[in-house]
C-alpha cells in the first residue's frame, strides 16, 4: 500500500460515559481498502468506538479522523462517504424491502430515479430481489440483515462498518453475508467489523486489534496474532476421574504453557505428536486426545481471559 | 455494463456530499410510509367532523335556544371544534411515531447515521405532522362548508392558523415523547392536557362562563388562542384578543417547544 494517509486515524481515542471510561486511549490505523476488525467480548469498547467511527458519539478524548476529516465538525460530510450496518437492524418494518432503500438513498441526495435502479441492484447483490415488494415485517433475522447491508451501501460507500454483522444469523445466512463481504472487499471498499467470532475475524480480516477493558490488547493479522501469542499447536486431553488438577501437576514441564479446565487440559506446544508421546512416556493415560494448530480463539481467550462478561 | 454505469451515477451522487435539503427528504420518507394507510384516514377524517358537527353543533345546539353571542351555536362551535381537531392529530402524530423512531423501531438512529443532522430529522417528521394537521384542518372545513355551517369566507384563514398551532403543540409534545422513559408517559398525556384543554379552553362554552382562575390556565393553553382565531375567522368576526398577541402566543410556543424538542433529541442521538 502507498497509500500515505490512512482512511481512519485515531490517536490516544477516549470515550467516557460519565466516570466510566468505555474506551481508554486507543491507537487505530485503518488503511485504505483492508479488512480491519475490533475483536473483543462484551463491554471491551468495540461498539463505543464504531459509534466514534460512525460520527454520532463525540469523543471525549484524543484525536480522531476520518477521511482526513474531524467527525464531530464535518459529522454529515463524512457519513455522507460511510455505509453502517449497526448491530440492530434499525429497518422500517412497514415499508416493503425496495422502500427502505429507495427512502434510505433520499436522504443521500440520490435521485429517486437512481436510487431504485440502486435498490434493485443492491437486492439482486445479497439475493432478497424476489421479496423486493414485501414488506421488512415477516422476514427471517438472516433477510433483514442482508437488507441492513444493502442498505449501508446505497450510497456506495468508501468505509463500510458493521458492527457484529452475523450475529444471530444460522450457519447459511452467515455464510453468504462473508461472501458478500469478501466480495465488496475485492472491489476495494474498506471494512471495518466487529466480532466476536473467532473464524469470522480469520475469513475476513486483513489486521485485527483486540480489545478488553477500553484498551487494545493485541494488534495485527490473525497469522501474526496467532503466532505471538500462542503456540504452533495445542494438544486437548481428558483424564477419567473427579478433577484433571492431580493430572495438570504432571504435566506442567510439557508445555509452553499449561491451562487446566473443569473437563480437561490444554497443552500449548510447538509439536502435538511428541507432547503426546511424551504424555504416554509419563505414564499417564488420557481417555481422550485432541492435537489440534492454534487458532484465534486461543489467542482470544489467552487475552481477555475465560470468566463470563456479561 | 448497464449496472456499471448505474453504480458509477449513484457514486456520482452520493459523492457530492451532505444534500441542500436533506429535511425535505426525510419528509418524504414519512410521505411513503403514510401512502400505505391514507384511506382508512381519510374516511374518518370527514367522518368525524360530520358526527361532531351533527351531536354538538345540531344536537346539542338544539337545547341552546339563544344562541352564543347572537350567532347559532353550531355556528359559534365549528371554528372551534377545527382547531381541537388540529390539535389532536398534532399531538397524536408526534407522540407514538416519535416514541416508536427511538425506542421501537430505532430509525431515528439510521436516519442519523446518513448525513442528517439532528434538526433535518426533527424537521422531516414535523412537516409531515403539519401536513397531517392541514389535512385535516382542509377536510374537516369542506365538511362544516357542505353542511352550511361557516358564516364567513374569511374561514380559510383558519387553516394556516391550525397549522401554527400544530406546530406550537407538536414541538413540544415532540420534546416529551423524546424523553419518555416508558410509552404510558403518552397516555398520560392525552388524559392529562389534551383532554382538559380540549374541554376547558373555550371549544365548548366562552373561556368567560369560568372563575376567574381557571380562565387564566384557559388562556395560557395555546389552544385558546388558535380558537379565538378560528372562530373569528369562521364567523368572520374580530377575536376576542389581539391577533398579533395570538401569533405571537403560538410562536413562542413553537419556538421553545422545537427548542427542547432538538435538545431532547440530541440527547438520545449523539452519545
Amino acid at each position: 500500500m502507498t497509500t500515505a494517509q490512512p482512511l481512519i486515524q485515531a490517536r490516544g481515542l477516549v470515550k467516557r460515559f460519565g466516570s466510566f471510561t468505555a474506551v481508554d486511549a486507543i491507537d487505530v490505523a485503518v488503511r485504505a481498502g483492508e479488512a480491519f476488525g475490533f475483536l473483543g467480548p462484551n463491554g471491551a469498547g468495540k461498539s463505543s468506538t464504531m459509534r466514534m467511527i460512525g460520527c454520532v458519539s463525540p469523543p471525549s478524548g484524543g484525536e480522531l479522523r476520518i477521511l482526513g476529516m474531524d467527525p464531530v465538525r464535518d459529522g454529515p460530510a463524512i457519513r455522507a462517504r460511510l455505509g453502517v450496518c449497526p448491530q440492530l437492524d434499525t429497518l422500517d418494518p412497514e415499508l416493503t424491502v425496495r422502500e427502505n432503500l429507495v427512502t434510505y438513498a433520499r436522504y443521500f441526495g440520490i435521485p429517486r430515479r437512481v436510487a431504485r435502479l440502486r435498490a434493485a441492484e443492491l437486492l439482486d447483490f445479497v439475493q432478497l430481489s424476489e421479496r423486493a415488494d414485501s414488506k421488512v415485517e415477516p422476514l427471517s433475522g438472516g433477510m433483514k440483515r442482508r437488507l441492513t447491508i444493502a442498505r449501508a451501501l446505497v450510497n456506495e460507500p468508501e468505509i463500510v462498518l458493521l458492527d457484529e454483522p452475523t450475529t444471530g444469523l444460522d450457519p447459511q445466512a452467515r455464510h453468504l453475508v462473508w461472501e458478500r463481504l469478501f466480495q465488496l472487499k475485492q472491489q476495494g471498499v474498506t471494512l471495518v467489523l466487529t466480532t466476536h467470532y473467532m473464524d469470522e475475524a480469520e475469513q475476513l480480516c486483513d489486521r485485527l486489534v483486540v480489545m478488553d477493558g477500553g484498551r487494545i490488547v493485541a494488534e495485527g493479522s490473525p497469522r501474526v496474532l496467532i503466532e505471538q501469542h500462542s503456540t504452533r499447536e495445542v494438544v486437548e486431553l481428558r483424564f477419567a476421574g473427579e478433577s484433571q488438577e492431580p493430572f495438570a501437576s504432571k504435566l506442567d514441564q510439557l508445555g509452553e504453557r499449561v491451562e487446566v479446565l473443569p473437563d480437561r487440559i490444554l497443552l500449548y506446544v510447538p509439536d502435538g505428536d511428541a507432547a503426546v508421546a511424551q504424555v504416554t512416556a509419563l505414564g499417564l493415560h488420557p481417555i481422550n486426545v485432541l492435537v489440534r494448530r492454534s487458532g484465534l480463539e486461543d489467542v482470544f481467550l489467552h487475552l481477555t481471559g475465560r470468566t463470563l462478561i456479561d | 455494463m448497464g449496472s456499471e454505469g448505474m453504480t458509477q451515477l449513484a457514486a456520482k451522487w452520493a459523492r457530492r456530499g451532505p444534500v441542500r435539503a436533506p429535511a425535505l427528504a426525510v419528509l418524504q420518507y414519512h410521505l411513503v410510509g403514510y401512502r400505505r394507510t391514507w384511506r382508512g384516514g381519510v374516511f374518518s377524517s370527514f367522518l368525524l367532523p360530520t358526527l361532531t358537527v351533527l351531536g354538538f353543533g345540531v344536537g346539542v345546539g338544539a337545547f341552546i335556544d339563544q344562541g352564543v353571542d347572537g350567532v347559532s351555536y353550531l355556528e359559534w362551535i365549528v371554528g372551534g371544534l377545527l382547531a381541537s381537531t388540529a390539535l389532536q392529530v398534532a399531538i397524536a402524530e408526534s407522540t407514538w411515531p416519535v416514541y416508536s423512531s427511538l425506542q421501537w423501531t430505532k430509525i431515528y438512529f439510521a436516519q442519523y447515521a446518513a448525513p442528517l443532522r439532528v434538526a433535518d430529522i426533527m424537521a422531516g417528521q414535523l412537516a409531515f405532522v403539519l401536513f397531517r394537521v392541514l389535512a385535516s384542518a382542509a377536510a374537516f372545513l369542506l365538511v362544516t362548508g357542505v353542511l352550511g355551517a361557516l358564516r364567513s369566507p374569511w374561514a380559510v384563514l383558519a387553516l394556516p392558523v391550525a397549522v401554527l398551532l400544530g406546530l406550537a403543540v407538536a414541538a413540544p409534545t415532540y420534546a416529551y415523547a423524546a424523553t419518555a422513559s416508558s410509552d404510558s408517559w403518552l397516555a398520560l398525556l392525552f388524559r392529562f392536557a389534551v383532554i382538559p384543554m380540549t374541554l376547558f379552553a373555550g371549544v365548548f362554552f366562552p373561556v368567560e362562563s369560568l372563575p376567574v382562575g381557571l380562565r387564566w390556565l384557559a388562556y395560557a393553553t395555546p389552544l385558546w388562542h388558535a380558537v379565538d382565531l378560528s372562530r373569528a375567522a369562521t364567523l368572520g368576526t374580530a377575536p376576542v384578543w389581539s391577533v398579533t398577541g395570538h401569533l405571537l402566543y403560538l410562536a413562542a410556543w413553537a419556538v421553545g417547544g422545537w427548542l427542547l424538542a432538538h435538545r431532547a433529541l440530541r440527547r438520545k442521538l449523539v452519545v
